[in-house]
């Protein structure tokens, strides 16, 4: 098969013979100079003063800004708490840190302003109808079905869909007649990522050199989420091996914003996001290594969490940098991704470096309550990570996360702000080790055992034409960078200060969750962007992920959800805020989340490419 | 060149998965033609190791240069399953029989390490006598190469589990003796990688993945060894150590023991080694000397290095210093030298970093305490023991060599303390029995307590020597006991009965002393002689009597019942 790149072949891959001599190719707009300038950079300790001038100037903002109310459908929502606190608020805020105050979502687009429900949890809707007998496994299946039919050729979300899905619902259908026991998660659709192992369907990791590959295991997450009852639905597209922001860097199709056709669903686990919101599935699995859950689920307006590194067993998940790789999840309630880690969680003894801790039932987290009497989160820390409201992050998306702090605020937490002073370092360091570990973990891609093989007489071109036909040039930039980082003479410069960076973003995090008990930030600095925006300008794609790498470094877990709008596409486009926790404490974070999404009112995160709703 | 590529691997009971490979044969395929090319050095004097024409001179000019000689030892472990899977290690199975989608570096694989790797790597590293690295862990080689899955092999770089150790050994008395300590620079653990199988037309090669993943413990040594002898004799010694450790069956033959070679030369009193410096251990760059690989026995080692050593020399006295370059040679069984496998171009960066998908290895004290508590004595224990018992170093050198004829020794003398009588008889009929049957000393009949005893029945008198190596011989082939063996046979009863004095200094052993004193008592005794042939055999015991009488106590009883039965009955 021609890739119609044979002619550039042989060069790139004589890198991994001779290294050091290899400089990057020209002309690719980013060089790793500006990784180094980065890294090699003065880490900003002197942000005090800064943060003071801004604090003058948002206290200002406050007089004049027209908007420093509350808008008036606020008002209409009688049962809101927050109004119940409008009137404390600047009292608040002259005794801590100034927090600046905007008391407002940013819902001021029209067509989100409908009165919606909160979130109900899709999974405990669905179980409920099919224990009741009130629809079928199959029934469910076929609107799952149709609804890809219809959506998918826009969207473009699955790389494969499973031929059994039916089978599996039937099979549900029959051991609820005979009134067995079913799973938690029976007859749940899940999309896969396609870096996940299925050993019913291709896992190609979205890249040529996987083309058709067939994994002869289920990675120990589905193996989990089939022993749960759940049916996979098929694999989700990608950026090829998770390298990339977009699910442009799939070899194989572009996926598109469900919110925007035009629009990137983010990436890597655009796929997996873009499903989920489209309501192609109930829940899906992603992987993290940089961002790819839950900068995706921002893009989406879904929920999307990041666990705990070893909270999740990575075997069956295609390695892109092992140190950083965690399976997440995305779901449209918190609920529903609650429930879907606790289905993927626990120790494996495949993965050496899952973790042993036990895996608290988070259902407890989800009750539903009555939030409107009292403050939930009486008490609650939660610090603002200053750095991630600064200058290179949207205006817009600022006011929503401002709006999201006032929200908790409402709910009883005490918001403050935190300053994390390695957080511009952890973008450089990010992509030095990302890079260095997939340089290594994609050696294995040599065309000898699986994988697509180039036809040649020697060894050394045998190598280099299946790899150089086999993956894509963001990957092959990323394996030139690491092989670079790696080498003898440079190790010291890139690698091993990259580690010293990480672990110093892993100190301030801690410090910073010593004096809080979550801490918030943007999930992008942007929303959803145009297709082919950033495709050939890697540096600012990389810089897209600057609020999400320092979590991967500090291997802690995060929990995206939708918490507003801004203008864009037909009907606005979803804003996400991250939450982040301490290790293994997604517990918290869920509950924070959930209530924070059953309290949120006046927005609903379900796009217009879903004509029929989402009943089921 | 038109060639074909098949890739595959058979589908079989162990693969329970439906198998994204296409089943075609056993093995993988792919062509190997640049990677191993073997130039014929052409320049370069030739030299036979046997040659003697030449060997006057040379042996003139060597003894103007001296070899440093280094070696590092590739340990195969014999644990149960590999190193980072649960696949077996057969050695000999079907091609890629054993293997799973961990040793084959399926995507999402992931490594989990078998514990008994650490105990087997923490064992050998005390009997080393080195210092432990309470914290170390892996990291990843990084090369391509067909026989290697994942395109890294899992090994350990800069903090490796033990380092600084030495070993201890007793050169043999044929190659002059005396005692010597080689320094151990480090050990550390690793993978092995899989086989590569050539062609007879060098089309295409095949891949067995079986070995891939197996557990090794890479043993460096400092660059301590001068001779040939030296080098074969510390990797010997390696060997006995991993053998009576249990961590390995250290068999050179199926490669369960593998030694490289680094050899240079330099004239005697300078410093600087012929090719440049640092023999060993910075393993991110390639050594900078002769490695000679491809040396499946002790002896080839030592005739190997000799053969490297005088090349070396030859060279440089002929003033062609710099044709010795940094290379890998291979070692010729047929031909008796040595020849470039491969050039060293630079150094091959092989771009170490820590294995992210293994935690690190963390030792405890308590750990290290109970495996050192469960170390067996080890040889040079043994040899330090048995010289204080005041064998010889030959004897030493020959017992203390294999565990087991150690422990049947050790068994034997606890039944009778005379240990030179029994060294004699395991070195001498046990040992000439074993090596014509085949047999290792624990698959005799024959156990170390019937051996005691039967040293201790012949040092009593209550047989003769004679007789007691008929019994060995029978309870050797067929078991039993040694007093069993005397009263089935009804040996010496009459000498009992007779003769119950045991200690006999100047016993008559000479048949024809016996005979003259046998037939003075039968001349004396013509009366017994005639009812004794008329069928009173139990005149025997009488007559055995007698003589025994004469001799003052002092024949030997084997040979005068022997030669007393020949005569009673008319013989000669």
């Amino acid at each position: 098969m021609d890739y119609g790149l044979t002619g550039d072949s042989s060069p790139l891959i004589s890198i991994y013979r001779r290294i050091p001599d290899v400089a990057m190719p020209p002309g690719r707009g980013f060089s790793f100079r500006d990784l180094y300038s980065y890294l090699s950079s003065e880490p900003e300790y002197g942000v005090s003063k800064n943060v003071e001038d801004k604090t003058v100037k948002l206290e200002d903002d406050l007089l004049t800004d027209p908007h420093s109310f509350p808008p008036t459908e606020m008002l209409s929502s009688v049962q809101n708490p927050r109004i119940l606190l409008l009137q404390c608020r600047r009292h608040h805020h002259r005794h801590r840190l100034p927090l600046p105050p905007k008391p407002y979502l940013q819902t001021t687009i029209s067509s989100s302003l409908h009165t919606s429900p909160p979130p109900a949890s899709q999974i405990g809707t669905l179980r409920k109808s099919l224990l009741s007998r009130e629809k079928t496994a199959v029934e469910l299946a076929e609107t799952y079905l149709t609804r890809i039919r219809l959506t998918e050729p826009q969207l473009k979300s699955f790389l494969h869909l499973s031929d059994n899905v039916l089978r599996d619902a039937g099979e549900i259908d029959r051991k609820i007649e005979r009134n067995e026991e079913v799973g938690p998660l029976a007859g749940v659709f899940v999309g896969v990522k396609d870096n996940i192992c299925t050993a019913d369907m291709p896992s190609t990791a979205g890249s040529r050199i996987l083309e058709g590959y067939r994994p002869p295991f289920d990675a120990t997450a589905v193996r989990k989420l089939r022993e749960s009852g759940a049916i996979v639905v098929g694999k989700t597209n990608l950026d090829e091996f998770g390298m990339g922001s977009t699910t442009e860097g799939s070899a194989y199709q572009v996926t598109a914003n469900p919110w925007d056709l035009s629009r990137v669903p983010g990436g890597s686990s655009g796929g997996s996001a873009a499903a989920v919101s489209a309501r192609q599935c109930v829940v899906s699995l992603g992987s993290d290594t940089g961002g790819s859950v839950r900068q995706p689920a921002s893009f989406c307006g879904v929920v999307g969490l990041k666990p705990t590194y070893g909270r999740v067993s990575r075997f069956g998940l295609v390695a892109y940098a092992s140190s950083l790789d965690v399976i997440g999840c995305f779901g449209s309630s918190v609920a529903d991704t609650g429930t879907l880690l606790y289905a993927i969680s626990g120790h494996d003894k495949l993965d050496a470096t899952s973790s042993k801790r036990e895996v608290p039932n988070f259902a407890s987290a989800f009750i539903t309550q009555d939030f409107s009497e009292s403050k939930p989160l009486k008490g609650l820390r939660v610090g603002v990570i200053r750095e991630t409201i600064d200058s290179g992050v949207d205006p817009e998306v600022i006011s929503s996360i401002h709006g999201a702090a006032s929200h908790l605020e409402e709910l009883g937490c005490i918001v403050t702000e935190v300053s994390l002073p390695s957080f511009s370092l952890g973008l450089p360091a990010y992509y030095i080790l990302a890079s260095s570990e997939s340089s290594s973990n994609l050696s294995r891609y040599d065309g000898i055992r699986y994988g697509n093989q180039a036809v040649s007489d020697e060894l050394a071109s045998l190598y280099g034409d299946s790899r150089a036909q086999g993956f894509g040039s963001e990957v092959k930039m990323r394996i030139l960078m690491g092989t670079y980082a790696l080498s003898a003479g440079y190790y010291d410069a890139y690698y091993k200060r990259a580690q010293q960076v990480r672990t110093l973003v892993q100190k301030s995090f801690k410090a910073a969750l010593d004096e809080n008990d979550i801490l918030i930030s943007p999930a992008a600095p942007s929303v959803a962007y145009k297709i082919g925006e950033k495709k050939n300008d890697p540096l600012a794609m990389y810089a897209g992920d600057i609020m999400t790498v320092n979590v991967n470094l500090a291997g802690l877990p995060a929990l995206v959800l939708p918490c507003g709008f801004v203008e864009g596409g037909s009907a606005g486009l979803p804003v996400g805020f991250q939450m982040i926790g301490a290790a293994f404490d997604e517990e918290k974070l869920l509950k924070v989340g959930h209530i924070f999404e059953q309290t949120l009112q006046g927005c609903s995160f379900v796009p217009p490419l879903v004509a029929d709703g989402f009943a089921c | 060149m038109a060639l074909t590529f098949f890739r595959g691997i058979q589908t079989r009971p162990i693969w329970l998965y439906p198998s994204a490979f296409v089943a075609t044969k056993h093995v993988f395929y792919c062509t190997m033609k640049s990677t191993q090319t073997q130039t014929l050095e052409k320049q370069q004097p030739e030299l036979k190791a046997s040659a003697n024409t030449q060997s006057k001179t040379l042996d003139n000019i060597l003894t103007d240069y001296e070899a440093i000689i280094g070696l590092e030892t590739h340990v195969q472990l014999s644990t149960q399953t590999k190193a980072f899977c649960s696949c077996p290690y057969n050695y000999g199975s079907q091609p890629n029989a054993t293997v799973c989608p961990i040793c084959m570096g399926l995507p999402g694989a992931l490594p989990v390490l078998n514990s008994k790797v650490i105990e087997h790597a923490v064992r050998l590293g005390l009997a080393l006598n080195c210092k432990l690295s309470y914290n170390s862990k892996f990291d990843r080689k990084q090369y391509f190469y067909p026989d290697l899955p994942k395109g890294y092999q899992i090994s350990q770089f800069d903090i490796p589990i033990a380092t600084g150790g030495y070993v201890d050994l007793d050169l043999p008395v044929e190659f002059g003796g005396g005692h010597r300590r080689f320094g151990i620079t480090r050990v550390h653990m690793e993978e092995d990688a899989g086989k590569l199988l050539h062609t007879g037309n060098g089309s295409y090669s095949q891949v067995d993945l079986n070995r891939a993943g197996v557990p090794l413990l890479e043993i460096v040594s400092e660059p301590d060894m001068r001779t040939g002898i030296e080098a074969a004799e510390y990797a010997a010694e390696v060997q006995r150590l991993v053998r009576y450790l249990g961590v390995s069956n250290g068999n050179m033959q199926e490669g369960s023991l593998r030694c490289d070679v680094n050899v240079s030369v330099r004239p005697i009193g300078q410093l600087e080694f012929g090719t440049k410096e640092r023999l060993s251990c910075f393993h991110n760059l390639d050594e900078e000397n002769v490695e000679i690989k491809n040396l499946n026995s002790f002896s080839a080692v030592q005739r190997s290095i000799d053969f490297e050593i005088s090349r070396q020399v030859l060279l440089h006295s002929q003033g062609h210093g710099d044709q010795i370059v940094q290379e890998t040679r291979l070692w010729e069984e047929g031909a008796q030298k040595t020849v470039t496998m491969r050039k060293k171009e630079g150094l091959a960066d092989y771009r170490y970093f820590p294995e992210p998908d293994l935690p690190e290895v963390v030792l405890t004290k308590e750990y290290v305490d109970d495996v050192r508590s469960s170390l067996p004595e080890l040889p040079e224990m043994k040899r330090r023991r048995y010289e204080k018992m005041g064998l010889s170093m030959q004897d030493i050198l020959f017992l203390a060599n294999d565990m087991n004829v150690a422990d049947f020794f050790d068994t034997t003398i606890a039944k009778c303390a005379d240990v030179k009588l029994a060294a004699n008889w395991i070195m001498g009929d046990i040992a000439a029995y074993m090596k014509n049957e085949k047999l290792s000393i624990n698959e005799i009949k024959l156990t170390p307590q019937e051996l005691g005893e039967l040293i201790a029945s012949i040092k009593s008198g209550t047989i003769s020597g004679k007789i007691g190596k008929e019994i060995l011989f029978e309870l050797m082939a067929k078991g039993g006991t040694v007093k069993g063996m005397i009263k089935e046979k009804d040996l010496v009863q009459a000498i009992i009965e007779i003769n119950p004095v045991p200690v006999r200094k100047e016993e008559i052993v000479d048949p024809l002393e016996i005979g003259k004193l046998v037939d003075k008592v039968i001349a004396e005794n013509p009366k017994q002689l005639e009812q004794y042939r008329g069928g009173k055999t139990k005149l025997q015991g009488y007559f055995a009597g007698q003589v025994m009488k004469e001799s003052k106590g002092k024949a030997n009883p084997g040979l005068l019942n022997k030669i007393l039965v020949e005569k009673l009955n008319g013989k000669s």
